[in-house]
């Protein structure tokens, strides 16, 4: 069997090299097409009709007066009447025009009425909720009431975490043509390789007649797998505009209201422990809300799982809102910000350095040593022994402080194939029906195949986003890079093989002695006998060659290129006017891992991607939802308010590589690293106050009644 | 959005004449265009005034630094005139802080727009006051009387408040009248009136700012460093004799539906030091009229702390 390994570390030549993403000059001059940014000249304009109710039923549909207006090409009914809504937002009609102004005239011209029904909406206050709330069992291990009992310490604290939805840069939407054969789907997705199946079930044909075209997209994070309502109604609305394509994308309103949220998550935690910090019970009452469907329990405790004594009990909350969708690691910044909150107020009230005691309790984690070093290097680098003092000993009006975020995460490579072709004349092509979410996983694949083939950057063409690719898996999970790198190099290795087969007899040698370097196939352990790739690659013949590859994840760990299990730790500190109950970030520090790094400028910079989505979340993102109406009230970019680059502060990003890290094969990286950052950040910010504001984000109302509280207590 | 027809005159006799019923004036656009994309608005008539070469440039008059309405955010803010006399329109035009919005905001524009109230905005009407009291109100204001809950959202207006500056006002019928900026502003009593003393065949021309020197000074407490709206500003101006107040103006904003006058805390400070002590005590006043709605009780600290910070940064102390 060939040997599929990486080449040693000391050995790469392109792979674990700062390369800057191939598609950064594309993007940046605005010439990479986004499916939003088809303009075909037949292109006709699709928008919904969206409820603004949060329940009701529909009683009528009247599309008379929409009909009637000139350039209006077809209309479709989502929600008929009988149909109950359960989130405002609701799809319930769709137009398509000639103009985005006249499909919106039509929309607004589309009488519906509805019987309204008594809708919730806010689940922040448990007591509030009423029937909708659904006990979800209770788990325990150990004895959790002895070991309350004999703690030398015990703390319980109130936490929460606000819903927040998606707001991708490029909205939810495709643009799709009903052709004659074929449907052509150009769709802002995360998963080329299956969305096309996904509209054809929908629209009840073969998957065979969808073809897929998804070359750049403007960030899914989770949101963006499916082929969703609104594509397959753009697909009908181009059937009955007689194929022509149409364009339906979510507008703001629409995109933060339906298109996705992340559910909160609010919980009662107690910790009990012993003054040298080791933390020995666990229990927590917590509940959350990611819509109709309710909310599970986070994973609590998060990463210190093996607590030995622990009860958790959890309460699903069902809203009228819209639904929840995976957001970049689903659950586990929620499950972060609570325990690692508790845990710093546990280690506040033993009067203990939160640092000893995250360190301490290492212990009972999968991943002691790991979780240690990092530790010991997060503190390294934002200076943690020289700045922490207990938040007690503070004084000022703007004070600083310093708190930890910690981070578990799977991402073991997806199933994935890959095509490469070799032609005579010496270009590589390699295809996979994989798609690059703003990762860079198109110059990963590159590093790869050029690592493998012994070529430049320069020397391999990487063709991906079309379904007509053999395929590869959805981009979630943070399997891509495992999955597309490992099948990358398997098919690359293999093509390899069938070139020195070619090769060997000119050079007067047997294939297994050749290898690909310098863009020269070379005898190994003699360089002056060799040729170049060009001269090597005229040998086939005509014929091209074509060899696959693939990753499959039920055999991956066992050949070693890609495994899972990634760890992380994010420090960050943070200053508090605590006047006005501003919180400013300082700086905020990544350690880390992720395996074998293909690229670290890009990981460095998926890495900060993700902090400042945490930056976002631990100060200001939060939807707000009025129970009057019903509706999301900032549905906007005014009042969802989310970091510019003032509000960033400092980022540090430390990827922790190292032979032994290296040696565990790739580990995707998307998704750990945006876990810690709002533990960090919520923790810096108690640390500064010397109080816990117990909801994030940290606005000045929060912030400034925590001190309140504190005052008054 | 609906429908609507463009004019573009380049004297104001002739934007006035086209202000005809239904007709709105567009000058930077920064709040008109999203006030017609929720339709919100639907103008029948767009009257762009920034041709009209009289409405521009900031020059000394007599006894008045004279603002055109079509300045821009950021031409206000780097010119050496206001630079020099009146460091609190600076900070207040600096605090939008989004270099296009100022590139394109204009000084009138930022006295005439549209208050941000979400209920508002999302077609529930300016003076919903159930809805706002029942609902998500932190945003709103904390003075204020009647059904008007919302807040001003002008970052220029507490300033020329303060600074006892004029607007100046062209009418359909070729005359002008002079509105002191305290009065331009007003917290409607009916639905469908407007928040500012504009008729909608109106056009604001000018901006008079008395040249006589103060020491003046505006703080915004702002949740995000980035564009944000302020929680809570304060704009004072100080005539002093020495280290002592002889005079003081004190305005809020971003707390009730019109810059608020703070009175009380301006007889206190007359005679005067500003010292930390001085100034905690003069925003303690300012709020002691306040009464906040159920969840916004926080911004009376805000705007005490921004009257302190606006005083303590007029006379030179270092706020924070």
């Amino acid at each position: 069997m060939a040997d599929y390994k990486w080449p040693p570390m000391d050995k790469r030549r392109v792979m674990g090299k700062r390369i800057a993403r191939l598609d950064g000059p594309m993007k940046s001059s605005g010439r990479a097409k986004y499916p939003s940014d088809m303009n075909r000249s037949d292109l006709l304009f699709g928008a919904l009709l969206t409820s603004p109710h949060a329940h009701a039923k529909v009683t009528g549909i009247d599309l008379t007066a929409a009909k009637a207006i000139k350039g209006v090409t077809a209309i479709r009914v989502i929600s008929g009447p009988g149909t109950e809504i359960q989130w405002a937002g609701t799809e319930v009609a769709a137009v398509s025009a000639v103009t985005e102004e006249i499909a919106r005239d039509a929309v607004k011209a589309i009488k519906v009425t509805y019987e309204v029904l008594p809708h919730l909406v806010k689940e922040d206050n448990l007591a509030k909720v009423g029937a909708r709330a659904k006990a979800a069992g209770e788990q325990v291990t150990g004895d959790p009431d002895k070991a309350f009992a004999e703690a030398d310490a015990k703390t319980a604290g109130d936490y929460g975490i606000p819903v927040i939805t998606h707001c991708c840069l490029e909205p939810h939407g495709s643009v799709v043509a009903w052709g004659k054969d074929k449907i052509d789907f150009w769709p802002s997705t995360q998963a080329v390789s299956t969305v096309g199946g996904d509209l054809a079930k929908m629209l009840e044909l073969p998957a065979t007649q969808v073809h897929v075209d998804c070359q750049y997209m403007g960030g899914g994070f989770g949101a963006k797998f499916p082929a969703d309502r609104w594509g397959a109604e753009a697909a009908r609305l181009s059937k009955e505009s007689g194929g022509r394509p149409v364009k339906m994308f979510l507008d703001r309103a629409t995109e933060l209201t339906i298109a996705g949220v992340r559910p909160s998550h609010f919980a009662k935690i107690k910790v009990a422990g012993k003054k040298d910090g080791t933390i020995t019970g666990w229990q927590s009452e917590s509940w959350a809300t990611g819509g109709i469907g309710g909310g599970g329990m986070a994973p609590l405790p998060y990463v210190f799982t093996n607590i030995p004594n622990r009860r958790m009990n959890h309460t699903q909350v069902s809203l009228n809102t819209g639904p929840a969708r995976a957001w970049r690691a689903p659950n586990h910044p929620q499950a972060s910000f609570l325990t690692c909150a508790a845990i710093t107020d546990f280690a506040d009230a033993i009067k203990m350095d939160p640092y000893e005691v995250f360190f301490k309790n290492a212990a009972v984690s999968a991943r002691p040593e790991t979780y240690r070093k990092q530790l010991a290097k997060a503190a390294e680098l934002i200076d943690w022994k020289k700045k922490y003092t207990h938040g007690a000993q503070k004084t000022g009006t703007l004070r600083r402080g310093l708190g930890i975020g910690i981070a578990t995460w799977g991402g073991a490579g997806h199933a994935s194939k890959c095509k490469i072709t070799i032609h005579p004349d010496g270009t590589v092509e390699v295809e996979l029906g994989s798609q690059d979410i703003g990762t860079a996983t198109r110059t990963c694949i590159t590093q790869v195949a050029a690592e493998t083939l012994g070529l430049p950057m320069s020397g391999v063409k990487v063709k991906l986003g079309d379904n007509s690719y053999p395929p590869s898996g959805p981009s979630g999970g943070s399997t891509t890079i495992g999955g597309v790198s490992s099948s990358t190099r398997k098919a690359a290795v293999n093509a390899l093989e069938k070139l020195f087969e070619k090769v060997a007899p000119s050079l007067g040698v047997t294939p297994d002695q050749l290898e690909a370097d310098d863009s020269r196939v070379v005898v190994k352990g003699n360089p002056a006998k060799a040729m170049s790739w060009k001269q090597a690659c005229q040998k086939m013949g005509p014929t091209p060659i074509s060899e696959m590859g693939e990753n499959e994840p039920r055999t991956a760990a066992r050949e070693g290129l890609n495994t899972q299990g990634a760890s992380g730790i994010q420090m960050a500190e943070v200053e508090v006017d605590i006047e006005t109950g501003v919180v400013r970030i300082i700086e905020v520090v990544a350690v880390q891992d992720c395996g074998l790094v293909v690229n670290p400028k890009t990981a460095e910079s998926q890495v900060a991607g993700a902090m400042i989505m945490s930056v976002c979340s631990a100060l200001m993102e939060e939807r707000i939802t009025d129970q009057t109406t019903g509706r999301v009230l900032n549905a906007d970019m005014e009042f969802y308010k989310l970091a510019g680059l003032p509000d960033v502060g400092k980022l540090t990003v430390h990827m922790d590589i190292t032979p032994e890290h290296d040696a565990r094969g790739i580990i995707g990286l998307g998704e750990p690293c945006a876990i810690g950052g709002i533990a960090a950040i919520a923790n810096a910010a108690a640390n500064a106050l010397g109080v816990r504001v117990p909801m994030v984000p940290l606005t000045p109302e929060r912030v400034l009644a925590a001190l309140a509280n504190r005052r008054n207590a | 959005m609906e429908n609507f027809e463009y004019a573009n005159p380049t004297t104001l006799k002739e934007a006035l004449s086209l202000l005809t019923a239904g007709a709105e004036v567009l000058a930077g656009g920064t709040d008109l265009l999203s006030l017609l994309k929720d339709d919100v608005h639907q103008p029948k008539r767009l009257v762009n005034i920034k041709n009209i070469k009289t409405l521009g440039g900031i020059a000394k008059t007599g006894g008045n630094i004279r603002i055109g309405a079509t300045v821009t955010l950021d031409e206000l803010a780097s010119n050496q005139l206001i630079r020099a006399a009146y460091p609190s329109l600076v900070q207040a035009a600096l605090g939008v802080t989004s270099p296009q919005i100022r590139n394109m905001g204009t000084v009138g524009g930022d006295l005439c727009q549209r208050p941000r109230c979400w209920y508002f905005r999302s077609g529930n009407g300016l003076l919903n006051k159930s809805l706002v009291e029942n609902g998500e109100n932190k945003y709103h204001a904390i003075f204020g009387s009647g059904s008007a809950h919302f807040v001003s959202a002008s970052s220029l207006g507490p300033a020329l408040v303060a600074l006892g500056a004029t607007v100046k006002i062209a009418g359909a019928d070729g005359k002008t009248k002079d509105v002191p900026a305290s009065q331009f502003f007003k917290a409607p009593a009916a639905e469908g009136e407007r928040e500012i003393a504009l008729a909608s065949n109106e056009i604001v021309t000018e901006i008079l700012v008395p040249a006589s020197p103060t020491k003046n000074a505006t703080y915004e407490v702002r949740h995000k460093q980035a564009l944000d709206w302020p929680l809570a500003t304060a704009s004072v101006a100080l005539r002093m004799a020495g280290t002592k107040v002889t005079s003081a103006s004190i305005t809020l904003g971003h707390v009730g539906p019109t810059p608020v006058r703070a009175t009380e805390a301006e007889k206190m400070l007359v005679g005067q030091t500003i010292t930390a002590d001085s100034a905690e005590k003069a925003g303690a006043a300012a709020v002691a009229g306040a009464q906040p709605l159920s969840q916004n009780a926080y911004k009376v600290q805000l705007a005490k702390v921004a009257v302190k910070r606006a005083l303590l940064t007029a006379a030179g102390v270092k706020a924070v």
